[in-house]
């Protein structure tokens, strides 16, 4: 046995870390940093990021290329494809004893599908089969931020990713606002439900990392560290 | 409208579009479903319904990767179960409401209860795949053909000349003999067809005998559902009792 106590949230030897957020919430960018951190500290550390499966990532892609998605099916693929990933990289590193840090979760499909018009109690019974982290960040920050940052960065906002679905607006940019602001009303009711730790993400990159860090180093309090890394990809 | 399905509420499906009828044909491979989908159609085709045939595995979404992760045998059983509800939810909602709004009979050969059975063999609880498939229409008819496992046995090696590597279990390390596998895949398939049936409401035709045999009593059992005024079995409130539109299908 690597980890002298199991979790007391999963029961498995390892711990597990999520990053919750919108996009353009630095939650990515601050996981990678945690991850980095955690490594460097001799921590056998393994890191996901969401929708990184091959077996459906194919056809998720083709699906939303030809917008043959609907609720439903958008919200089973995804479904699909977190399990994949759950069962072939996350759980075993999990039973291994490893930290497992997670650039979103089963959160991301609770927020997204219940934005949708998904059944709220149909969506957490189909997840069921992942266990609760040891810890969830959830990156606050204001819609309007995010959607500057988008801009900003030149990337293309994605049919899906505005809720266009949705038909919430013909407008790429007003239906990305109004279904990003879906998104963030259902992240802070979660907040609250699941007991997240909400990390205000306005503030600096190494402000927020120092509270991260902070918030980690009691969940890792007698856990052992190794030599091996892994990264998933 | 969550009385039109298993609880669950499917998101686009409004209250006024449903008038066909939904019949299931359920049971294990070698059970002569496939048959019986056949001599029913005919049957339903010639009395001037509508008929639009239905399966599994035969989504445009993911019908092939469910056959890529088939031969690969790569695949957790969460996984599969997962991948098998989305061809599910592709059909339904892509061919089964669409011919059921236009006042078609949906013949589906197999449904949810296939889906749902084998997932719990596989390790799934019977909770989770039940609330799963609550986005399921309910059907008005559901026939499960019962035959003994020998019969299965025989019917495959007929059709097949060997037995199947998914219908004998073998991903669940039941017996490394095919053979053994088959039996004992095929007793805890028949385990949670019973749970499953008593759960649904299955209407069991004994399919030990003849063909012929079979689909008169499957005729039996479908006929009331087109009797003038007469009520589906299991149909929700609201489903007007009227025949559907006479018209061949154009196709099949």
């Amino acid at each position: 046995m690597l980890a002298e106590s199991p979790s007391p949230t999963h029961g498995f030897p390892g711990r597990l870390f999520v990053f919750e957020g919108l996009d353009g919430s630095g939650k990515s960018t601050q996981a990678a940093l945690l991850g980095k951190w955690l490594q460097a500290r001799g921590y056998r550390v393994f890191f996901t990021e969401w929708n990184s499966s091959e077996l459906t990532a194919a056809t998720i892609r083709r699906g939303k290329k030809k917008n043959l998605l609907t609720p439903t099916t958008f919200s089973l693929l995804h479904a699909t494809d977190f399990a994949d990933r759950f069962e072939r990289k996350i759980l075993p590193p999990l039973r291994a004893g490893y930290v497992v840090v997670c650039d979103r979760y089963a959160y991301t499909a609770f927020v997204r599908d219940a934005a949708r018009g998904c059944d709220p109690m149909w969506v957490r019974n189909i997840y069921s089969f992942a266990p609760r982290p040891d810890q969830v960040f959830y990156f606050r920050v204001p819609v309007a931020v995010t959607l500057k940052r988008k801009i900003a960065s030149r990337l293309k906002i994605n049919y899906y990713e505005a809720g266009m679905d949705l038909g919430l607006s013909d407008d790429l940019h007003e239906s990305y606002e109004r279904f990003q602001t879906r998104l963030k009303q259902e992240y802070e009711r979660i907040a609250r439900t699941d007991g997240f730790t909400v990390i205000d993400s306005s503030r600096s990159v190494e402000t927020i990392q120092t509270e991260l860090r902070g918030y980690v180093t009691p969940v890792l309090e007698n856990f052992p560290t190794g030599e091996t890394l892994m990264h998933d990809g | 409208m969550t009385d039109r399905t298993y609880g669950v509420r499917l998101p686009g499906l409004t209250e006024e579009s449903l008038g066909g009828k939904l019949i299931v044909i359920e049971g294990a491979d070698g059970s002569g479903r496939t048959t019986e989908v056949a001599l029913l159609r005919e049957w339903l085709e010639v009395e001037g319904h509508a008929v639009v045939d239905t399966g599994l595995r035969r989504s445009t979404l993911v019908a092939e990767e469910i056959d890529r992760a088939k031969q690969g045998h790569t695949l957790g059983a969460t996984t599969m179960a997962l991948l098998y509800a989305v061809d599910f939810a592709d059909q339904l909602e892509n061919k089964i409401v669409p011919a059921l709004a236009a006042g078609a009979t949906v013949l589906a050969d197999r449904y949810i209860y296939t889906l749902m059975a084998r997932a719990v063999v596989r390790g799934a609880s019977r909770e989770w795949a039940r609330r799963l498939y609550g986005f399921a229409l309910r059907p008005d008819l559901i026939v499960f053909l019962e035959a003994r496992p020998e019969i299965l046995l025989h019917r495959a090696i007929a059709k097949y000349g060997s037995l199947d590597y998914w219908e004998s279990g073998m991903d669940l390390s039941l017996s490394r003999d095919l053979f053994e596998s088959f039996f004992a895949y095929q007793e805890r398939m028949s385990k949670e067809f019973a749970w499953v049936g008593a759960e649904y409401g299955f209407h069991r035709v004994d399919a030990n005998r003849h063909p012929a045999q079979v689909d008169e009593d499957v005729r039996a059992l479908v006929a009331p559902l087109y009797a003038t005024g007469g009520r589906a079995r299991a149909s929700p409130r609201g489903r007007p009792a009227v025949t559907p539109p006479r018209t061949r299908a154009a196709s099949g």
